[in-house]
């Protein structure tokens, strides 16, 4: 199987704090890291390979010079091979457009090392928490997609993927090539191990700049050529805390919410 | 975070990655480890495993054994930032006296050593090195466990009971140091064997001990364990020096990497506690007694860095360190027992708790001062380098 | 795309057997006061089969009109049948703007349609309002985790699309159903359904998790300690008729299956009731029940950010404090 896996480099969201004092975020100072998210798909690919060591991973990522640093994380985990895409001209584009510039890189890839047989990405990213790329890149390759995905398997050349529903697990079969998003599995990825930590410490990644996206469009790239747009950013108004109750006791304490509760007819 | 100043990229990405392992599959657990077993502890084996997976373990095993090579420095970073997180994990992992390189010291084919080195790099293999017995500790000649050699089969017969052996419940193979020649001298008469589990080895009862409870130890038992000639490492009768003469700078490796780490993670802790708690209207790290018992604990850390970087720094050049190596072990593993402590008393009733660390890390911190060759011996030992023969001593 | 209508579209997930999802009846709620400010219809989208009874919910809440798409290749979800079915539909009568519920379906379906149209899409929306200066419909959500809000605006492309997770909106009352019923005929051939379901694993009954519809959840965190620590949570939760539910950390050290977890990555929730136990109250976890009607908090650190969302709250043991609040509620119903 060929395969390639969508990364992307976020912020530590669980790290972010507010500056109280001009109640934006401080971005300063918070550790970047691989997309959770991408990290499963990466090690849904991982496991495909497991299972047929002649298949390969590719990891591509859309991002600045900085991003390098994911792909490189990605190699050392479980990948073959690493491409970055970044430009000026793409600064700005919505999910609409980075959807669009990943499937004009995939396909320009492609070019030079084959047709992908799945495309993996995360199910979502952690800052921009939108789960839209996926499905969008699905869209503009004219792939099908499962969403959801908890694990992939192939057997005689069909993709079959366990994917999360509301009230249990389906297994979807699909044919390639395809896009797979993937969400928290019950087991956890593994770990980089220092031999292709150091590989991928010295390997080459290739970037892929504007120009080198041959049969791109400009016209659908970039902040102005975006469907959507910010129109503003703010930070939610906490709730403000309540009451707190702190008789003699703990039983006391436990009793008396047990009263309010139930007098203002909550329970 | 790694502390050392001239921690290379690379050093410092491998350290935090064992760092990032240990910190999720080892530190949210630690508690519940130290005293698992009825208050014994134990060594976490799946946390072994994923390290081992991940590569560190063995990796000082030279590359042409299929080992990453990883030098003593890059070692040295790596476990202490292991011993953060837990410096009886980490010693344990780090496994002294029973590296690769006495395995490739005995004369078995090399496919037995091969064999080995895979063992420990794929499967985790553990050693234990064996020498402390019941009546010889610092006096480590006064052991006595033999092994004498059996011509007809052309193997050595190992008897003895060695105690304190670090590593024991979990170890595939053994390091034993045994008295083959009792007419000569330690330094002619003791030989240091390789001895697979298999070849009967038995494994006593799990110590409990004050502390370093996620690293195991027990006796080892030798009943009659037979071994092939060439399990032999280096040659026969030279084993005292085997055991005893350590590896230049790997000898801090273990020990004081490991320990450094906990005294590091135990003075941060106890500076934020000092920065947060508050007494008589201000934080108690702006009152000077316990400012400067941090500042000290500071200084200490860092000198005791210092000084072993510089005994790695030597091991991995080449350099000869001179009386470096002598005082390592004693410098720093007194300061890691200052600190320790200290840090309990800037905590104060709460570092006496154990909903925190600090209480752990002094029960750890002690053993430093005494295994590995006590504080003591070791200062007798530069003594004697210092003092050098008394040219007008009455010879006996 | 151009646009004909002033429309607003809601589109009604169905179930298996033809029923309305919840979200979708949720969605008409807001749906209405969008649909008049654009002085157009507020229409519902039902695609499925044998749907009669989604028709009739949406119509007795409120829609103007429903077009319905019925058909076997819609009875289970693909993301190629219902794409070329609603893109269809939105290809033929180009509405304004059209909300879609973030159910996991929901958000497959959504940005594989709004890719079609080449037009936008604001997901997971937990406000909605029309942007005075522009007349679009204004979306606003949570990024970083919940640290953030972003107000979005689809000023030129059409329809304006949304997604909106279950329990952000109520279902309003019902009414008459007085609703315009246009039969769409649109087909899906087998062979351009390009995904097939092989098996089906529902979860057990007692492990169904329906947190989205609870009316009282009750939810451990890292204070509980363990998987046995939620058992005084369940008890709670027994007496009081609620659901079950746990903060990340609880589910990420394995205690509860992640079908509990309510927060950033796990379900939004909105009950009248929800009591906290053990929980701390990270960001992430209040993005995801702040809009409870009440809060209740117990947790042994006082300086626990929970607190400071909850109308009442205790410092304490949770292993001490539920067994009396149980035992307490035990009482009033004997």
């Amino acid at each position: 199987m060929k395969m390639l896996v969508c990364v992307k480099q976020v912020p530590d969201t669980t790290e972010i704090k507010i500056d109280p004092v001009k109640n934006t975020l401080i971005r300063d100072g918070v550790p970047s890291i691989l997309n959770p998210f991408d990290g499963y798909a990466l090690e849904a690919a991982a496991r495909i390979k497991d299972a047929d060591p002649s298949s390969t991973i590719t990891v591509l990522s859309m991002g600045p010079e900085q991003a390098k640093a994911v792909l490189k994380e990605s190699l050392a985990i479980a990948a073959d091979k690493a491409y970055l895409v970044s430009g000026r001209e793409f600064g700005g584009s919505d999910t609409l457009c980075t959807s669009y510039i990943i499937s004009e890189a995939i396909k320009e890839i492609e070019k030079t090392e084959g047709k992908f047989d799945i495309i993996f990405c995360g199910k979502q990213a952690i800052d921009g928490d939108t789960a839209q790329v996926g499905p969008g890149i699905a869209e503009h390759l004219d792939y099908p997609q499962v969403t959801y995905g908890l694990e992939a398997s192939v057997e005689d050349g069909l993709v079959k993927v366990k994917k999360e529903t509301e009230d249990g697990v389906q297994v979807i079969g699909i044919q390639t090539p395809c896009v797979l998003t993937f969400t928290k599995p019950s087991f956890d990825p593994r770990y980089p191990t220092i031999k292709r930590k150091m590989a991928a410490n010295r390997a080459n990644i290739p970037v892929l700049a504007f120009a080198d996206l041959v049969d791109l469009d400009p016209n659908k790239i970039g902040l102005k050529n975006s469907p959507t747009r910010v129109k503003k950013t703010f930070v939610p108004q906490k709730k403000t805390g309540g009451m707190k109750i702190a008789e003699e006791t703990v039983e006391d304490s436990a009793k008396k919410l047990f009263t309010l509760l139930s007098d203002s007819h909550v329970i | 975070m790694v502390n050392y100043l001239f921690a290379t990229e690379e050093q410092k990405e491998l350290a935090n990655e064992a760092r990032k392992i240990l910190e999720k599959e080892l530190k949210p657990r630690i508690d519940e480890l130290d005293e698992a077993n009825g208050g014994l502890g134990g060594y976490p084996m799946d946390v072994h495993m994923k390290l081992v997976e991940a590569g560190f373990y063995g990796a000082y095993i030279p590359q042409e054994w299929g080992g990453l090579g990883l030098d003593p420095v890059t070692l040295g970073v790596i476990y202490e930032e292991m011993g953060k997180i837990d410096s009886g994990f980490a010693f344990s992992f780090a496994g002294s006296g029973c590296e690769f390189p006495k395995i490739l010291k005995t004369s078995m084919p090399d496919e037995e050593k091969q064999k080995w080195a895979d063992k420990i790099i794929n499967e985790g293999a553990m050693g234990s090195f064996n020498l402390t017995e019941a009546n010889a500790g610092s006096d480590a000649a006064a052991i006595r466990t033999t092994a004498t050699f059996d011509e007809a089969t052309n193997e050595w017969v190992i008897n003895g009971t060695k105690c304190f052996c670090s590593n024991a419940p979990t170890a595939s193979y053994f390091i034993c140091i045994a008295w083959t020649d009792k007419t000569k001298r330690a330094s002619e008469g003791v030989t240091a064997f390789f001895v697979e589990k298999e070849r009967g080895v038995q494994i006593g009862k799990q110590e409990r001990k004050m502390g370093l409870h996620l690293a195991g130890t027990s006796d080892v038992i030798y009943d009659n364990v037979r071994v092939p000639a060439d399990h032999v490492i280096g040659q026969v009768g030279k084993g005292f020096a085997e055991a005893l003469g350590g590896i230049k700078g790997a000898g801090a490796l273990v020990n004081c990497c490991s320990s450094l780490g906990m005294a590091q993670s135990a003075y941060d802790q106890a500076v934020e506690y000092a920065k947060t708690r508050r007494q008589f209207g201000k934080r108690i790290i702006d009152f000077q007694a316990v400012g400067f018992m941090l500042a000290d604990m500071e200084t200490k850390i860092e000198a005791a860095r210092a000084l072993m970087y510089e005994s790695l720094v030597c091991a991995r050049d080449g350099v000869d360190s001179k009386h470096v190596d002598m005082m390592i072990k004693q410098f720093i593993t007194d300061t890691v027992m200052q600190v320790c402590e200290d840090a309990v008393q800037v905590a104060g009733g709460y570092g006496y708790m154990k909903d925190y660390p600090f209480e752990r890390y002094m029960r750890n911190a002690k053993i430093y001062q005494i295994f590995g060759g006590t504080n003591q011996i070791k200062r007798k030992n530069l003594m004697k380098v210092i003092a050098g023969k008394d040219p007008e001593a009455v010879r006996k | 795309m151009v646009n004909k209508t002033n429309d607003f579209w809601v589109f009604v997930e169905t179930n298996e057997d033809g029923s309305a999802k919840n979200v979708g009846i949720e969605l008409l709620t807001p749906g209405r006061e969008l649909a008049d400010k654009q002085e157009g219809k507020l229409v519902a989208v039902v695609i499925g089969h044998n749907t009669e009874a989604a028709v009739e919910a949406a119509s007795k809440h409120g829609a103007d009109q429903v077009l319905v798409v019925d058909g076997p290749e819609y009875q289970s979800y693909s993301t190629d049948a219902y794409a070329i079915a609603l893109t269809a539909l939105v290809e033929k009568y180009a509405p304004r703007a059209m909300m879609i519920g973030a159910t996991n379906n929901g958000r497959d379906l959504g940005p594989r349609v709004a890719c079609r149209l080449e037009t936008g899409l604001t997901a997971d929306c937990t406000a909605l309002a029309i942007d005075e200066e522009t007349g679009k419909v204004a979306w606003t959500r949570p990024a970083f985790g919940g640290n953030l809000m972003a107000t979005i605006l689809c000023p030129e492309c059409y329809p304006q699309i949304g997604t909106v997770r279950p329990g952000v909106f109520k279902k309003g009352e019902e009414t008459e159903a007085k609703a315009e019923v246009i039969k769409e005929d649109i087909h899906v051939s087998e062979e351009k359904i390009r995904t097939k379901i092989l098996e089906v694993i529902r979860e057990m009954d007692e492990d169904k998790v329906d947190l989205e519809n609870a009316e009282i959840i009750v939810s451990g965190g890292r204070g509980v300690g363990g998987p046995e620590g939620f058992e005084p949570v369940r008890e709670l939760a027994k007496v009081l008729g609620a659901t079950v539910g746990a903060s990340r950390a609880a589910v990420d050290s394995g205690w509860i299956s992640h079908a509990h977890q309510v927060g950033q990555t796990g379900k939004t929730v909105a009950p009248k009731l929800y009591i906290a136990c053990g929980i701390s109250g990270a960001i992430q976890h209040q993005a995801g029940m702040s809009g409870s009607d009440c809060i209740v908090a117990i947790n042994k650190d006082p300086d626990a950010p929970i607190f400071d969302i909850a109308d009442y709250g205790i410092v304490g043991d949770l292993f001490e404090v539920l067994p009396i609040l149980t035992e307490e509620i035990k009482k009033s119903r004997a």
